[in-house]
């Protein structure tokens, strides 16, 4: 389309704007959350998290250092520090004695207090105050200052949710939990499902096509009604509520899009590596194992992705298998719907727990896409 | 046992049974069962060749029907029947369908889960097409695919806790934190709304949080879609003097259009299914109950498994048209 003539540079200006600005929209939400993570809850209950980004504005409160510190230079009383705490990179732009003047000076402008003494503040926090009497009283006095502060990120976050000991608080329990619940349930109906699919691609026998109808019948049951019977069955033969549970049920759930994706791609292996293969007295075990597996690797690899994606972030499976009434066995989606209802308010712990069970899918996704994309073709049914 | 000592056990005890299985089983066929020689050499290896697609199928076999066939006729039956109090059950016919239809939640799940399915779909699958066309011939289109795409590895879950930070709402007066209603206040001088907690509209606004995941996926599948069109049709239009919009919806459209079927009836079927998205920002309070919700709760708070079996079958009644028209095209697509 881009020979159209007359309309392409205004159409192809449209074209990347919108692009652009849905990028930006799909992003936003999820930009959002991440730099939260990084901020203490103070900054994030007073700006919003867009405002991190660039240098804030905002008033301060500080206090000059004690009386109790001041020197005496020839007849003059003096106290001098800097406002701030070290390392502070903010900069003053406006400052007053009092709550109701808070920017009545300039940085570098010296206020007059009266018989309470001449006080001068400089943009970078450092002040003097002097007085021809001593200073007195415990604390220092107040100054209002309006100070440009730039971003500032940390990681403080992070070290609470991922260290500390707070059963509550810590994903690094939950993090494990839920590796130990992915990864036997990835593989496993992997290797179950390989067989079957080869069985319904390559192997002639009656009732082919009825099994291949059942599977892609199954790919869609809901599996809200397996809830019931299952846990019944699981409590019945004394599995229980448990880490074997969970991984039988994601092996069952799995398995209809596994033999479904795989026999889609093994159908369409060359005929004639197959056939003379058996030619040459290969048994159907050989082919299998020598042949159809290693050329499948991009469907298995496919499906691996998906059934990991499907498992990590699945809540309802590990709700209704896995997770008892003690709660040691509690998986990080899980552990999230906790904090959202005990600490719905303490984003910086509720952004960092989020991102730390999202941080995971994200590698693999962006690491292995191509396949995800190629499963993902292959899997929706035609 | 540590258990992720128990999970590596799994994966080496699991692994292992089922090459075991397979490996072990074509063994005792070929070796002692229907050995291919001696005077029966040519029956026996007709023999094996009959048992053997069943030995490969088996565990598939068995697992489908105990984890997904059996449960289903399980819930129609706990549907019609009533546990008594201290053991086993009684068969009670539509009691527990007639008690679910006298609940108001119910019906409010029924109404909510049929304006999801006529919102999430559509506005998905047309979000996805519109992404799909306009990536299509632009440079950086890969780079714009996979950001959209990005939130499909995003748990439901996660995608909750983003978005209810997009929705937050802070004391009129104070600096809003939320997105929403930081543009809300700022640029439209509107007081701050709690979007979550008000009735019907907040449907919409955890709608927005599936339409943002599924959005990808409808993209992908239709950017292969457009991607396979004869570059001949469109060329075909263009010399006929159509413009960009007749290509689109006159030309390539119609050409896609199963494609755009599947895709809608696939995210039908996750909104079906839809629980984690509400269950995380609301609960289903403030009148945004869905059926998986509301069964969820009949099951595990109230402990009812008569009227959750019957919730359950609703949905499965839901899904029975798809699933039906799912199997005839596939065994048509196989002849």
């Amino acid at each position: 389309m881009d020979n159209i003539a007359g309309t392409k540079s205004s159409l192809t200006w449209a074209v990347h704007i919108s692009v652009a600005v849905l990028v930006a929209l799909w992003l936003f939400p999820t930009v959002g959350l991440f730099v939260s993570s990084f901020r203490t809850a103070d900054q994030i209950a007073t700006s919003g998290w867009w405002k991190a980004l660039f240098p804030q504005e905002q008033n301060e409160v500080l206090r000059t250092a004690a009386p109790d510190t001041q020197i005496q230079e020839g007849a003059l009383y003096v106290i001098e520090g800097n406002l701030f705490e070290t390392g502070s990179e903010s900069e003053i732009s406006a400052w007053g004695t009092s709550s109701r003047e808070i920017s009545a000076y300039a940085p570098g402008e010296t206020a007059d207090l009266g018989e309470d003494g001449r006080l001068t503040v400089m943009a970078d926090g450092t002040y003097r105050y002097e007085n021809d009497t001593a200073f007195e009283g415990r604390r220092g006095d107040r100054v209002f200052v309006t100070a440009t502060a730039p971003p500032e990120f940390t990681l403080d976050n992070y070290r609470q949710v991922l260290l500390s000991e707070d059963a509550t608080d810590s994903m690094a329990k939950a993090f494990f939990n839920t590796l130990t619940v992915t990864i036997p349930a990835t593989i496993i109906p992997i290797l179950i499902a390989a067989f079957a699919a080869y069985a319904l691609a390559w192997m002639d026998f009656p009732g082919r096509a009825l099994l291949i109808a059942a599977v892609v019948g199954l790919l869609v049951v809901p599996l809200q009604l397996a809830l019931i019977p299952l846990l019944k069955l699981h409590l019945g033969i004394g599995i229980g509520k448990g880490y074997l549970g969970v991984w039988l049920a994601h092996t069952g759930f799995g398995l209809p899009l596994a033999i479904y994706l795989l026999r889609n791609y093994m159908v369409g292996l060359p005929r004639d590596i197959i056939e003379n293969a058996r030619v040459d007295g290969a048994s159907d075990f050989q082919i299998f194992v020598k042949i159809i597996l290693p050329l499948s690797f991009p469907a298995l690899a496919s499906f691996a992705i998906f059934q990991f994606l499907w498992t990590w972030n699945d809540l309802l499976v590990a709700l209704v298998f896995l997770i008892d009434s003690t709660g040691e066995t509690t998986v990080m989606t899980r552990q999230i719907v906790e904090l959202l209802g005990t600490r719905g308010g303490n984003w910086e712990i509720l952004a960092t727990a989020a991102f730390v069970s999202i941080a995971v899918p994200l590698i693999v996704f962006f690491a292995m896409q191509k396949y995800l994309v190629r499963g993902m073709l292959a899997g929706s049914v035609k | 046992m540590h258990p992720a000592l128990q999970g590596m056990l799994t994966i080496v005890i699991g692994v292992g049974a089922c090459i075991t299985y397979f490996w072990g089983s074509n063994q005792f066929l070929d070796k002692v069962l229907y050995p291919p020689k001696g005077p029966n050499a040519g029956r026996n290896i007709n023999r094996a060749n009959i048992i053997r697609p069943w030995l490969f199928l088996f565990p598939a076999v068995f697992a489908l029907g105990l984890y997904l066939a059996y449960p289903v006729v399980e819930t129609l039956r706990l549907s019609v029947t009533q546990r008594i109090p201290g053991g086993g059950s009684e068969f009670v016919g539509l009691d527990n369908y007639t008690q679910m239809f006298g609940e108001q939640k119910f019906w409010e799940a029924m109404r909510n889960n049929m304006m999801w399915l006529l919102v999430v779909p559509a506005v998905s699958t047309a979000m996805g097409l519109l992404v799909a066309q306009l990536t299509d011939r632009i440079k950086w289109g890969a780079i714009a695919k996979s950001l959209i795409f990005m939130p499909m590895a995003i748990s439901f879950v996660g995608a909750a806790v983003i978005w209810k930070l997009v929705y937050d709402a802070r004391p009129p007066g104070t600096e809003q934190i939320g997105v929403l209603n930081a543009i809300y206040v700022g640029l439209m001088d509107g007081e701050p709304q709690q979007w979550l907690t008000t009735p019907f509209w907040n449907n919409f606004f955890l709608m927005i949080v599936l339409v943002w995941i599924q959005t990808g996926f409808a993209m992908v599948i239709l950017s292969a879609a457009l991607r396979g069109i004869p570059e001949e049709t469109v060329e075909a239009a263009i010399v006929d003097g159509a413009g960009p919009f007749q290509v689109f919806f006159k030309i390539k459209v119609p050409q896609i259009m199963g494609t755009i079927v599947v895709v809608w009836t696939t995210i039908t079927i996750v909104v079906l299914k839809i629980f984690d998205i509400v269950f995380a920002m609301t609960n289903g309070q403030w009148e945004t109950q869905v059926l998986a919700n509301y069964m969820y709760d009949k099951l595990f708070r109230s402990n009812d498994w008569g009227v959750g079996s019957a919730s359950a079958m609703v949905i499965m009644l839901l899904v029975t048209p798809i699933l039906v028209w799912n199997v005839y095209n596939a065994r048509k697509e196989m002849r």
